[in-house]
């Protein structure tokens, strides 16, 4: 078996068996079920059928739920001293970096998956845009993508979870929304560039249902720059 | 396959750790590695297993630099605190620890069971490392080492917090392991060098100061001989005297004054024992006690770490 896939199957099933994994999902489930559902501009109220809301309430849960799985990766294997026994095992640090973002991305994923619910119940009430809703589906993994990503190199800074998590959050946040708002203050070239790193808003233009490469690059460009921070940080050992 | 050590050096800061040591382990030894806590022990062995890069100089194992990454697989390591995952089961983190090594499926249930048998963890092989005391999260540590049979093997104080008993056993599996195997363990325990191995090698500050089996080192260390005896009948200060006088004697000690036991160091390549007994006859004295006091380790261990 690949190794890659080893430390992927040992990490999430570690999620389970400490309850992680189940307190995290009656958390996601429950915000993103209550908001869709119950409270506010919810999809009664609207007379719409699609998933916006869910969508909207989903990527603001992500950016809290992936530090909380991402902050525990590295700081806790650092502080406990087992990531030298899994670094002196016969794996390169690529493999043991991929094995991690694939955990927290399959952990996102059966989120994610618990939701199809909703999909299918609203799809009952009349026509949806089945394109936008799989497109928003898309958007939401490549920003989780994107969020493990940012999660697991903080994680390799430090030996506590507690600051791993709160980088993680910062980093996230300034992306979601500081970005964004510098795009919105500011004019000209300087608004320009701050609103192309502004992860919202190539969110929201995937999850609109635009399928642009532009947004695809955005997203793949985080993911990748991240894992390779988090090896070239984890390579270099005092 | 053996270990090759050249050159090796690294820094942390300003401080050397490790100061440009070179040795062999040659296949199929066990190897002591010995000296103060703070010496570079624990440094050079990281070098070996590839965790740590070398500032200068390399490690090869088998023919192979530990930077080619190659290595690895060859390699068997317990950290110095033994790290585990605490929330595994003793059987999942070793089908964890062979899987990731790369083993083969169909060989993993064979080679667990005879992992659990070796290492004496039968009783407690479904329950959670965290559960386990510290000997038999030791024996998991080891079996961990062990799992993907390498042959090499290198042990960072293997047998630091256990109890007397466990020291032993842990130890007896060293030694029947160490029979197929290469192997270097550090310790600060100076009998368990002893026990286990069939070199030693001490280091101090970064650098080796001495490298050999205990016997030779013991020679090095001091050519005389050293006696406990113990004569009655005579008077202390005259004993004393006549015990000095002798020509292969070169220093006496009072050891208990009231019992006339002394220690009697020999000159360098030469022995007392005759030169005493006659003296007693000689004097009609009565010689009730003569043993020969072999150099401790950790006299010699002393004599090279402390300057």
């Amino acid at each position: 078996m690949n190794p890659t896939w080893v430390i992927a199957k040992r990490e999430l099933s570690s999620y389970f068996d400490s309850l992680v994994a189940y307190i995290l999902l009656v958390i996601f489930l429950g915000l993103t079920g209550f908001f869709t559902w119950l409270v506010g501009a919810d999809i009664f109220i609207r007379k719409q059928v699609d998933l916006r809301v869910f969508f909207e309430v989903a990527q603001l849960t992500l950016l809290l739920f992936i530090p909380a799985i991402t902050m525990r990766q590295f700081a806790e294997e650092k502080r406990t001293g087992t990531i030298e026994l899994l670094l002196t095992k016969n794996v390169t640090n690529r493999q043991v970096v991929l094995g991690k973002f694939l955990s927290c991305l399959l952990m996102v994923g059966i989120a994610l998956a618990f939701t199809l619910p909703y999909y299918i119940s609203v799809a009952q009430l009349g026509n949806i845009d089945h394109g936008a809703t799989i497109s928003g589906y898309l958007g939401l993994i490549l920003l989780s993508a994107s969020y493990i990503s940012i999660g697991l190199f903080t994680s390799t800074l430090t030996d506590n979870q507690v600051v791993a998590f709160l980088l993680a959050l910062f980093t996230g946040l300034m992306f979601h929304f500081l970005f964004d708002a510098i795009a919105m203050g500011l004019s000209g070239w300087a608004g320009e560039i701050a609103g192309m790193l502004s992860l919202s808003r190539h969110f929201d233009s995937i999850s609109r249902g635009l399928l642009d490469s532009k947004d695809l690059i955005y997203f793949l460009t985080i993911i990748v720059l991240g894992l390779l921070l988090a090896e070239w940080k984890i390579s270099k050992r005092r | 396959m053996d270990i090759k050590i050249q050159n090796l050096s690294k820094s942390y800061g300003l401080q050397k750790a490790v100061n440009d040591i070179s040795f062999e382990v040659r296949t199929g030894e066990i190897v002591g590695f010995l000296g103060p806590n703070g010496a570079g022990k624990t440094t050079t062995m990281k070098m070996i297993t590839g965790y740590l890069d070398a500032d200068a100089g390399d490690v090869t194992i088998g023919g192979k630099s530990v930077k080619s990454g190659d290595t690895k697989q060859h390699i068997g390591y317990l950290p110095e605190h033994n790290p585990l995952y605490l929330e595994m089961p003793v059987l999942d983190y070793l089908t964890f620890c062979a899987s990731v090594q790369g083993m083969n499926k169909a060989g993993i249930p064979d080679r667990l069971r005879k992992m659990v048998r070796e290492c004496g963890l039968d009783a407690e092989k479904h329950k959670k490392i965290g559960e386990l005391s510290k000997g038999y999260r030791q024996r998991v540590g080891l079996a961990q080492a062990l799992i993907h049979d390498p042959e090499i093997l290198i042990l960072d104080e293997p047998t630091t917090g256990l109890d007397p008993n466990q020291i032993v056993e842990i130890r007896e599996l060293i030694k029947n392991i160490g029979k197929e195997k290469t192997v270097i363990l550090s310790t600060h325990i100076l009998p368990e060098v002893e026990a286990t191995c069939d070199r030693i090698l001490i280091i101090n500050n970064g650098s080796i100061v001495a490298d050999g089996t205990a016997a030779t080192l013991r020679k090095q260390a001091k050519g005389q001989q050293v006696l406990h005896v113990r004569i009655e009948d005579g008077e202390q200060n005259e004993v004393f005297e006549k015990l000095r006088n002798l020509p292969s004697v070169a220093m006496v000690d009072f050891l208990d004054r009231e019992a006339g036991r002394f220690e009697v160091q020999s000159q360098q390549e030469a022995t007392a024992n005759r030169e005493i007994f006659e003296l007693c006859v000689k004097q009609k004295w009565a010689l009730t006690e003569m043993v020969p006091f072999e150099t401790r380790l950790e006299d010699i261990f002393r004599d090279l770490t402390l300057n």
